[in-house]
């Protein structure tokens, strides 16, 4: 590959092999699985022309729903996790920070423990959209909050945010305890896999749910990426070259809550994915967000795609949950990778 | 008049920083301001370049009140180098000094970059990534983004730099006043420029601006402001004032409290060293 002086690839052509990455995992993820496709099949499928009536549901009812949520799941966590890291100035920020996913578990879990009692209106009204429609309002409801309580005068204090993030977590966790503790042992089962993360219930249903935020997320942050480049000499430095420091965090708060609300509303918790594909992609490409915004939503997409395959084949038939499939090959990745940079 | 301030009032957190700062700054001049720490040298600078709110119609610059300018034309007018910009992100110089430029097209910003990085001496850092380089080359970068900003505008620009040559070495720090000197002479540029350094002040500044406890002690010529009076008063430096032949003062401090001697009882395994 191309490098430049400071040993980094050229933009173009790494876009252009994460896109054939994503590609050739998004194939290798449709074909694997307890009922197996092969790559003709597929092709068929994609032109109309599979007979197989089995095969068919398969692929459309099952194997696609679940691709397109994982891609984007992946691509909205990577994305968040790098806007937020630029905002903070800090590359171990992580979407988990301002307390959306501790919000959207509290809702999720209350959900299902509360579900036969005190919250069964909630159960009627929203139907089979109960539990990922709560997850996200409790998402982006926690994001708020925190937001609303760092602004001051008309003005978002990033510190403030920060610790507010550490307060409401604190609390939502204890919330999160307080239901797992009165939860029935089949409750207790399905909670726990919800925190673990699974994108093994994707349908078009949470799809349709999830899919326009998640859009929305992957369509807006690049549009931030100049005064995020700003960001990254210091709050003051983005007023002094004309950007608007304020909206400018208020648009990625925003933008990163809402995404990782509706990611964590439709397939649990899944932790690294924001954390590790920025780091590697500003290893590789440069910490400036126009190419580094783009790439880690490629990057986050084709390894969630990628992690949720291996997850389904690893046991099969049974299911690993994804969020512990990432941990388990996040963690010792991420962990030789700061060998190797301290080594060199 | 490039810059004008009336009756600055400033309080942090319930504490009076500036007290009724009253000054004024033409095209082409090189404001040089002084004053021990804590003076309220920063804050000014913090009040000019909109990091702090300020009141009203209390500083006004080219004719028309700070508050009424948009960020995106101030931008373009004027530069700011704060005292300190930690960098944590590995960017290289090149990009830090492209972040200076507004959106246009790349050959454009390219020839301005190379020709800043040529001029502060950095052009063989270009591709090194930020975070790794020493402070006073991290500083000629910054100093390289903030002239970015200004560098093909036309009409009036005002620089402020805050400590902008406080990690560079002799040779660089010479260098750097003797581009913003060029600057305010060829393109008419105002440059207020915080410095500790008094004689680099008296010989590069046009006017000194002396600060004390949030107030204008004194403003005028290096000679008028420097004074043995004056530093005794402000910062309780005994110096001596020569007048050199080049027209500006030195001053050289003869502070004749004595420095303890350590020598004595300390450290036997020292004494010995020596």
């Amino acid at each position: 590959m191309v490098r430049d002086g400071a040993g980094r690839l050229a933009p173009a052509p790494a876009l252009i092999l994460l896109l054939a990455c994503g590609l050739a995992v998004s194939v290798l993820s449709m074909s694997s699985g307890a009922y197996p496709l092969s790559a003709e099949d597929i092709l068929k499928g994609v032109v109309g022309r599979l007979d197989d009536d089995v095969a068919r549901m398969v692929l459309y009812d099952v194997r696609l729903p679940r691709l397109l949520l994982g891609f984007l799941v992946g691509a909205v966590l990577a994305i968040s996790g790098a806007l937020l890291q630029g905002l903070f100035r800090n590359p171990l920020a992580d979407p988990g920070l301002i307390g959306v996913s501790a919000g959207a578990s509290l809702a999720a879990v209350a959900v299902i423990v509360l579900g036969t009692g005190w919250l069964e209106g909630w159960i009627e009204l929203s139907g089979p959209w109960a539990l990922p429609l709560a997850a996200f309002l409790g998402g982006s409801g926690t994001v708020f909050l925190a937001w609303r309580i760092a602004r001051r005068a008309g003005e978002t204090s990033v510190a403030t945010l920060l610790l507010a993030g550490i307060a409401i977590n604190a609390v939502a966790g204890a919330g999160t305890g307080l239901l797992t503790f009165y939860a029935s042992d089949e409750e207790l089962r399905s909670l726990t896999f919800w925190s673990m993360g699974s994108l093994g219930h994707a349908d078009w249903d949470d799809l349709a749910i999830a899919a326009p935020w998640l859009l929305l997320t992957l369509a807006v942050a690049p549009l931030l990426a100049r005064p995020m480049d700003a960001f990254l000499l210091g709050e003051q430095v983005v007023g002094h070259l004309g950007y608007n420091t304020d909206w400018t965090k208020r648009a990625a708060i925003v933008v990163a809550g809402l995404g990782v609300g509706a990611a964590v509303a439709v397939s649990g918790l899944i932790g690294f994915v924001g954390l590790v594909v920025p780091h590697l992609v500003r290893n590789l490409l440069g910490a400036g967000h126009r190419i580094v915004l783009p790439a880690s939503a490629l990057a986050g997409g084709a390894l969630l795609v990628a992690a949720d395959c291996l997850a389904r084949v690893i046991v099969a038939p049974a299911e690993l949950p994804i969020g512990l499939m990432m941990a388990l090959i996040g963690g010792p990745f991420f962990l030789l990778l700061l060998l190797r940079v301290r080594a060199g | 008049m490039l810059l004008q301030v009336r009756n600055l009032d400033v309080a942090l957190a319930g504490q009076q920083v500036l007290r009724s700062l009253q000054f004024g700054m033409c095209e082409g001049e090189l404001l040089g301001v002084l004053g021990p720490n804590g003076a309220g040298k920063s804050t000014v600078i913090k009040a000019l370049a909109g990091d702090l709110r300020v009141a009203g119609d209390r500083v006004e610059f080219s004719g028309r009140p700070l508050a009424s300018w948009s960020g995106r034309e101030l931008a373009r007018q004027r530069g700011v180098m704060p005292q300190r910009v930690d960098v944590n992100f590995p960017l290289t110089v090149e990009e830090v000094i492209l972040l200076g430029r507004p959106p246009e097209p790349a050959a454009r910003s390219r020839g301005i970059v190379r020709e800043l990085m040529d001029l502060l001496d950095i052009a063989h850092l270009r591709e090194r990534l930020v975070p790794r380089l020493s402070g006073g080359e991290q500083q000629r970068v910054q100093l390289a983004r903030v002239l970015a900003q200004v560098w093909d505008t036309a009409g009036p620009v005002l620089l402020l730099l805050d400590e902008c040559t406080s990690a560079l070495d002799p040779a660089h720090q010479q260098q750097v006043f003797s581009l913003l000197k060029r600057l305010t002479l060829e393109r008419g540029y105002g440059v207020m420029a915080v410095v500790h350094d008094l004689n680099l002040a008296s010989r590069f500044a046009d006017r000194l601006l002396l600060m004390h406890q949030g107030h204008c002690h004194n403003t005028g010529t290096p000679s008028e402001v420097l004074t043995e009076k004056a530093l005794q008063e402000v910062y309780g430096l005994s110096a001596r004032i020569l007048m050199l032949e080049e027209g500006y003062p030195l001053v050289i401090p003869t502070d004749d409290r004595r420095v303890r001697s350590y020598t004595e009882p300390g450290n036997p395994s020292c004494r010995q060293a020596s």
